[in-house]
Parts: structure tokens; C-alpha cells; sequence
């Protein structure tokens, strides 16, 4: 049914995720301004997309289940997208600064 | 439709005591559990969208007020039990592969690792809340509640700390059902059920328990690495 | 209804009803078949119980004093038949019995993925259809059915946790038929069955159950947020420590907008089967009709603003809202189009489905371009929160989709119970049905311009004549609603037996039995033909 990883893999990438849980942690030391939270939330990413494409055999699955999970995300930026469309726009006023 | 011929069913070439009996085969029954555990983690990656969403709108509302709460917010901690789930998510990645491989030993073995460090992880967040109650910095049940260090924040960020309980919270129930999961594969695990025809339980469990590892890979920075800097510097 | 089922007559033959007796055979059932029924009986009951709110609404609003019941009931009474009617009855209905019966048996396959989760997901709707009796019970919600805060988390002194919590669980009823409805549709088709063959019927139950999967969750949070929030006095929606009431409205809309496509979906695959059939010919644009249904599952998902444009919320969010809106016309038109191309030339047939599906096609798209009024900026501000709103969503939801649901239960009878319903009395009621419904919702589409707001048990004196023609109008609906109850029950023991395909209808279901046996299928079939292959099978009869 699957193929089968080696161990070397999977402890290659739990070294990867250790590594860089402790440069999360040592990022947010720095003050970077607004780009600390970018860094973070990339570092996340990057992390959860290892996850998802080897812990849970993403890598190996049905372009099926690859569409599935792009959803998953792609409706949560939906529901972001447009509802902070409505918080960031709200004080942007015809003749304003935005406009 | 008249052209309804018959058509060998997969019953006669399949024997396995675990195939039910509306699956043709094996294969077809392994492809639906998985694929439908997709499913499943997709409403989950909702469910919690929806309150990162609602998180990331205050957040961007009121950036200091929700700044002003690192203070009582342990990044320590949140890294510590970040590494406790990575560890976890390892050993079940290895459980999941022993099952596949029919190596029934190492899997009751990596059964065993994975719920010790989803226990250590329940337990530093238990000493973590024990803080907050201590601190104060608990609004609910009453309002366990002091802002009194930066009066003019206490409201926006008892907001903040409704949202840290609540992401923690739903993220600890998460846990608390994984493990309940993962005790019962390892009893199923002792009693031999599993194989490398079928170990389809261990694997969709492992696909659940990555998930809420994930979350938690999410958690971390946006409620413990809050303008952590601007307290050091 | 088991005992009635157990009768000797209709056990001749080896079927799903008679395959085992007592109540347990029912209870511990995982037969997609018999959850179906057990489905059909709870919704029934629900939606019983969401017409006697609405015909005291009706009542209350014969005279404009508020005279048969106080403003406080009045708002308990609206807020109970929308809570009832939209999250027991109307995300259910389709899916959870016809589709629950038919999907397995039109793709070819023995049962759903996952029969214990399908027995499970009607448990869990019992339990939260307790939770929001319960609620009714203790005393009510007066909150409106959308449980707006601040007036839900902190003001009102009703039961909104417990309808909340109601809610809340049975939205997980929904989401286990959706996954298990994406899992059978990807992985137990029989050979032959290609996404290209799939009824359209599958189709619209695909399109609805990603709703069902991606919406619900949303809603989910909002509400365990709110009875949190209301729980433990926190605010989170609270204005007062600065929490904003209108992301709430955000939270709720994105999943019940799109949750309005849940409800109208299924009934448009039900029409999509029952017009070919008595057409007599193959369905015109399938991939179209396949097509837009997955539109409006994606489309929907963009459009849940246009239920906030008087609220504060941004313009410019407004503006893409309303543009976006417009865009759900698209597909919604292209399925209207097709049916009517479809009985283009067609030898119409005027059997109780079609009639059915006759009113839905027009009742639906008055629902539906009564919507684009409400979808553009401008004029929303005007008929917000007026019965204009009211007469639009009910065309769509009763005019559409419960008039689709009984079309559906009309066309499937003979295959669920092996026997006919009466064929006079079912057009009859279809009359009933479609004259009762018009009466009672075209007045308020005229009241709601004039300016009579929802909400309120009193109402402008000038407003009475077609408030009256109103309410007399729900009582015909009434009896249009309780002769097919009636019928139906008869037609278990007197109908008359129905065969395997009383239609003459194309599709997998009908080559089977009727009822059909425990497995569906003896032999798992193989699918050779295109769906609706109606001009064929006419030409095989005249040659």
C-alpha cells in the first residue's frame, strides 16, 4: 500500500523541527519590528508543511489527498482574507490616504 | 440500465477478518479510512481556523495590549513543550512504520513514547495555568483577574487571555482524545490486532495526532512570542 | 412506522425492512437505508414542530395589535421556528434521508464508507435536537435564530447556552453525513461509474456535503465562543472591553451563508433527476448542471458579508461582498436554464415529482432574483431587516427546498417502500402546496417594500389586508403539508405495490428491488452508459 521510510528520514526531520523551534525561540530575542512575527509564522509554516509532507505521508499519498489539505488551507485563507478585508479597510475614507 | 453484469466482488480474493463488508478489498477500505481522517482534519483545520482567525482580528485591533500580555507568558515553557510534541510526533511517525513493517514490539514501544510525551506536554501546560492562576490572569470562573501592572491594557488583553485558554484549551482537549486513542491502539497493539495487511487504526491515528502537533507549532509563536522583545531590551 | 412495515403483505420479498425485526434491528441498524428512515421520521417531528411556531407567528400577526401573544413570546416563537426549522430540519432534510438512501444505490455501492459513523451522525443530531427541545421546553430563545451578540452573550435571559450547545452538536451530526458522503462519492463507485456518469443528484450531494465539512466547523467555534463568553461573563464579542459584536456576525455568516447552499443544493440535484424523467429525455448541459453546483460550493463560501452591509462593517468590504454576490447568479441561472432546456421537446409527463419540480423551478428563481435586490448595496439598505428578506429566504428554502424535499420523497416512495402513494391526492396537495405557499409569501414580498419590519408581533394597521392573505395562505400551506403525511402513512399498508421502476427512470437505484435488499446490489453492477440515457432506452421501446 505504502512505501515504507526509513528511520534516517524521519529522524533527519525531527532534527529539523528541533532546530528550528530553537531558532523560533531565539528569533523572537531580536527586535526585528514587525518582521519577528513574520519570521515566526514563516518558521510555523515551515515546520507544519514537514509535518504534513512526511510524518503524515503526504509525500506519498493520492494527488487526492494533496487537493484535500491545499483546501483545508485555502478555505481557512478565505475566512482570513476577507474578513480582515473588512478590520484593515474600515478606517480607509474616500479622499483619504488609501484612495 | 440493463447492463448490469456480475462482477467478481473482492470477497472471495480477500479473506482478512478485518475487511468489512461493504469494502471490496483491503485497499479500498485502507484508501476510505485515511482519506476520510483527511476529511476530518480538514473541519479540524477550520475549526481551529476560525478562532486564529478571530485572534489575528483583535490582535491586529489593539498590537499592544495584546504585546503587554508576554509578560506573563513563558516562551520557555512554549518552546519546551513545542520540542515535547515534536518528539511525540517522531515516535508516532516510527509507531506508524513499525505497524506497516509488522514489527509488533517497537510499535507497542513507540506507542508507549509517544503517550509519555503527550503526558509531559499536559503536564507543563498544567504548571503553566497554575502560573496564570497565580498571577491572576485567569478571566474566567468569576474573573481571576489583575491587570493592575498596566491598568490602561486590562481589558483589551483580558481578551487575549480568553483567547490563549481557549486555543490552549480546545488544543488540550485534542490531547486528552489522542491519548485516549492512542491507549486504545496499544491494547489493540498487545492483543495483536495489527499487521502489515492491516494496521489502518494506527495510521489514521497518526495522521490525528500530527494534526494537533501542528496546531501547537502554530500556538507557540503567536501566544508566547508576542512583542516578547520590547520586555527584554 | 416498523410495525406497519412488518405487515405480511409487504414481506414477501427478502428487503431492508424485513431483514430483521424489532426495535433494536432499527436502532442498532448501520443500513444507510434504514438510518435514512430513521432520519425521515426525526426531521418530520422537527419540522411539525417548526410549523406550529410558524403558524402561531401567522396567528399573532392576523390582527397588527399585538393581542394573541406578548412581544417576548413573539421573539421566543421566531427565534425557535428558525432555530428548528434551519439546523434540524433544512440542513438535514436532502442529505440526511434521500441522500442517505440513494447515494450508495446510485454509484453502485453495498453501503456509505463508514456505516457506524452514518448510525452515530443520527444519534448525534438526537442529542442535539434534545439540547434545542430542551431549550423550547425550560422557556425558550428569544435571540433570533442567528444568536446576534452582545443581546445573546449578554442581555437576553433565555436559554441560549442550551440552544447554543443544541446547535453546536448537531452541526457535528452534519459534518460526519458530509465526510462520509466525500468518502463513499471518491472511493466506492462501482466500475464503470466515472465522475462524467455520476447522477447529478451525487453531484449536488458532493457540492453540499464540502460545504458540510468546510462550513460547519466555523460555525462551530462561533457558537462554543458565545456560550463560553456567556457562561463565564468574558467578553470576547463584548463591546465593552472592546470586543467587536460584528466578527461574530463575520463567524456566523461564514458558515450560514454557504449554509443556505447546503439547504438548496440537494433540492436542485433532486430536480435535476426528476426532470429528465418525466421529460423523457437526457438532462441538457450535464456537465454544466455537474459544474455549477461546485460553483455555488465554492462561490458561496465568498459571499457572507451582504448579510452585514447595515452593520458598521467596512464599504469597501461591501463592495467586493456585493459584486460577489452577483456572482452566485451565474451558476444558479445556468441550472434553471438546463432544466428548462431540458423539457424543451420533452413528452412532458405531469406525475406529483414534476409538478413539485415545476414549482421549484419557479418559485426558485423568483427566490433567487429577489436576492440579487438584496445583494446590491443600495437597495439592501432599504429592505434590510423587512419582510422582504423574510418572502426571499423562504421562496428559496420553502418554495425551493422543501418543495424539492417533497418532490424527492414522491419520487422515491415506490423505491423506498416498495409501494405507490396515490397519485390524485398527490397532485392535489402539489397544488395545495405551490398555492398555499404563494399566498402566504408574495404579500410579505410587498409589505417588506412597504416597510413593515420582521421581528415584531405589532404592526402598521395599513398592513392587515395582506397580512391576513398571509396567514390564510400558511393554512392552505398547512394542509398541503399534512395530506402527504396522511397519504403516505396510508400507502405503507394500502398503496399499491410499486415495482422496480415505476418511472420507467434511468439510474442505478431503480435496477434494483424495490424496497431494495440489505446490500443494495446481489452483484456489484457495471456501468456502461452515460446518466440520463432516457433518448436511448425511449428508442429501444419504439423499436
Amino acid at each position: 500500500m505504502h512505501s515504507v521510510t526509513p528511520v534516517r528520514t524521519y529522524v533527519l526531520i525531527w532534527v529539523v523541527l528541533t532546530i528550528m523551534t530553537f531558532v523560533t525561540y531565539g528569533v523572537a530575542q531580536i527586535d526585528l519590528g514587525p518582521f519577528n512575527i513574520v519570521i515566526a509564522l514563516a518558521i510555523a509554516a515551515f515546520k507544519m508543511t514537514l509535518v504534513i509532507w512526511f510524518f503524515m505521508h503526504v509525500r506519498t499519498d493520492s494527488p487526492l489527498t494533496k487537493l484535500f489539505v491545499f483546501a483545508g488551507f485555502f478555505w481557512m485563507a478565505i475566512l482570513f482574507v476577507f474578513t480582515l478585508g473588512d478590520y484593515v479597510s474600515r478606517a480607509w475614507m474616500p479622499g483619504g490616504k488609501f484612495w | 440500465m440493463a447492463d448490469t453484469h456480475a462482477v467478481a466482488t473482492g470477497h472471495s480474493t480477500d479473506h482478512s477478518p478485518h475487511l468489512r463488508h461493504h469494502f471490496d478489498d483491503m485497499d479500498q477500505q485502507f484508501d476510505s479510512a485515511t482519506f476520510g481522517m483527511w476529511v476530518f482534519l480538514l473541519t479540524e483545520i477550520m475549526f481551529f481556523g476560525g478562532m486564529f482567525g478571530a485572534y489575528t482580528v483583535y490582535r491586529n485591533m489593539y498590537p499592544e495590549a495584546f504585546a503587554s500580555t508576554s509578560a506573563y507568558m513563558n516562551p520557555l515553557y512554549g518552546a519546551l513543550n513545542t520540542a515535547v510534541l515534536i518528539v511525540s510526533s517522531l515516535s508516532m511517525a516510527l509507531a506508524v512504520r513499525a505497524a506497516h513493517l509488522g514489527q509488533q514490539k517497537a510499535l507497542q514501544i513507540c506507542l508507549l513514547i509517544t503517550m509519555f510525551f503527550g503526558i509531559c506536554f499536559l503536564v507543563i501546560k498544567g504548571f503553566e495555568y497554575h502560573e496564570h492562576w497565580v498571577d491572576m490572569k485567569v478571566p474566567l470562573f468569576g474573573g481571576h483577574w489583575n491587570y493592575s501592572e498596566a491598568p490602561q491594557f486590562a481589558h483589551q488583553a483580558q481578551i487575549l487571555f480568553c483567547f490563549y485558554f481557549f486555543m490552549t484549551g480546545f488544543h488540550a482537549v485534542h490531547m486528552l482524545v489522542g491519548l485516549g486513542i492512542m491507549t486504545t491502539i496499544f491494547m489493540m497493539a498487545r492483543k495483536g490486532t495489527f499487521s502489515p495487511t492491516y494496521y489502518t487504526p494506527v495510521e489514521v491515528s497518526g495522521l490525528y495526532w500530527h494534526f494537533v502537533d501542528i496546531v501547537w507549532i502554530f500556538l507557540f509563536p503567536l501566544l508566547y512570542l508576542i512583542g516578547h522583545t520590547r520586555h527584554l531590551v | 412506522m416498523s410495525t406497519v412495515l412488518q405487515d405480511p403483505q409487504t414481506t414477501e420479498t427478502p428487503n431492508y425492512l424485513n431483514a430483521e425485526y424489532g426495535w433494536k434491528s432499527w436502532l442498532l441498524t448501520t443500513d444507510h437505508k434504514r438510518i435514512a428512515l430513521l432520519y425521515l421520521i426525526s426531521i418530520s417531528v422537527m419540522f411539525a414542530l417548526g410549523g406550529v411556531f410558524a403558524m402561531l407567528i401567522r396567528v399573532e400577526l392576523l390582527t397588527p395589535e399585538g393581542d394573541l401573544v406578548n412581544s417576548d413570546t413573539y421573539n421566543k416563537l421566531f427565534t425557535m421556528h428558525g432555530v428548528v426549522m434551519v439546523f434540524f430540519f433544512l440542513v438535514p432534510s436532502i442529505p440526511a434521508t434521500l441522500g442517505n438512501f440513494l447515494i450508495p444505490m446510485m454509484i453502485g455501492a453495498k453501503d456509505l464508507a463508514f456505516p457506524r459513523i452514518n448510525l452515530l451522525s443520527w444519534y448525534i443530531y438526537v442529542a442535539g435536537a434534545l439540547f434545542a427541545i430542551a431549550a423550547i421546553v425550560m422557556g425558550g430563545v428569544d435571540t433570533g435564530w442567528t444568536f446576534y451578540t452582545p443581546f445573546s452573550s449578554t442581555y437576553s435571559n433565555t436559554f441560549v447556552i442550551t440552544a447554543a450547545v443544541g446547535v453546536f452538536i448537531s452541526g457535528f451530526s452534519s459534518i460526519t453525513t458530509g465526510l462520509n458522503f466525500i468518502v463513499t462519492i471518491h472511493k466506492m463507485r462501482a466500475p464503470g461509474m466515472t465522475w462524467g456518469r455520476l447522477p447529478l443528484f451525487v453531484w449536488a450531494n458532493y457540492a453540499t456535503s464540502l460545504i458540510q465539512v468546510l462550513g460547519t466547523p466555523v460555525v462551530a467555534i462561533t457558537l462554543a465562543l458565545l456560550a463560553l463568553e456567556r457562561g463565564f461573563h468574558i467578553g470576547i464579542f463584548d463591546p465593552a472591553i472592546g470586543g467587536d459584536p460584528i466578527l461574530f456576525q463575520h463567524m456566523f455568516w461564514f458558515y450560514s451563508h454557504p449554509a443556505v447552499y447546503i439547504m438548496i443544493l440537494p433540492g436542485m440535484g433532486v430536480i435535476s433527476e426528476v426532470v429528465p424523467c418525466f421529460s423523457r429525455k437526457g438532462i441538457f448541459g450535464y456537465s454544466f448542471i455537474a459544474a455549477s453546483s461546485l460553483g455555488i460550493a465554492i462561490v458561496g463560501f465568498l459571499v457572507w458579508g451582504h448579510h452585514l452591509f447595515v452593520t458598521g462593517m467596512s464599504m469597501y468590504a461591501g463592495l467586493y461582498f456585493s459584486l460577489l454576490s452577483m456572482l452566485v447568479a451565474v451558476p444558479s441561472a445556468i441550472k434553471v436554464f438546463n432544466w428548462t432546456a431540458t423539457m424543451y421537446r420533452g413528452s412532458i409527463s405531469y406525475a406529483t415529482p414534476m409538478l413539485y419540480a415545476f414549482g421549484f423551478i419557479g418559485l426558485f428563481t423568483i427566490g433567487g432574483l429577489t436576492g440579487l435586490f438584496l445583494a446590491t448595496l443600495g437597495v439592501d439598505v432599504h429592505l434590510t431587516d423587512t419582510y422582504f428578506v423574510i418572502a426571499h429566504f423562504h421562496y428559496v428554502m420553502v418554495g425551493g427546498m422543501v418543495v424539492a424535499y417533497l418532490g424527492g420523497l414522491h419520487f422515491w416512495w415506490p423505491k423506498i417502500t416498495g409501494r405507490m402513494y396515490p397519485e390524485g391526492w398527490g397532485k392535489f396537495s402539489a397544488l395545495l402546496v405551490f398555492v398555499g405557499f404563494n399566498v402566504t409569501f408574495f404579500p410579505q414580498f410587498i409589505t417588506g417594500y412597504l416597510g413593515q419590519p420582521r421581528r415584531y408581533h405589532a404592526y402598521a394597521p395599513e398592513f392587515q389586508v395582506l397580512n391576513v392573505m398571509s396567514t390564510a395562505g400558511a393554512s392552505i400551506l398547512a394542509l398541503g403539508y399534512i395530506i402527504p403525511l396522511i397519504y403516505f402513512i396510508w400507502s405503507l399498508r394500502y398503496g399499491k405495490p410499486a415495482g422496480n421502476n415505476p418511472w420507467g427512470a434511468t439510474g442505478l437505484e431503480w435496477t434494483t428491488q424495490s424496497p431494495p435488499t440489505t446490500f443494495n446490489f446481489d452483484v456489484t453492477p457495471i456501468v456502461t452508459e452515460e446518466a440520463y440515457a432516457y433518448a436511448k432506452h425511449e428508442e429501444a421501446h419504439v423499436g
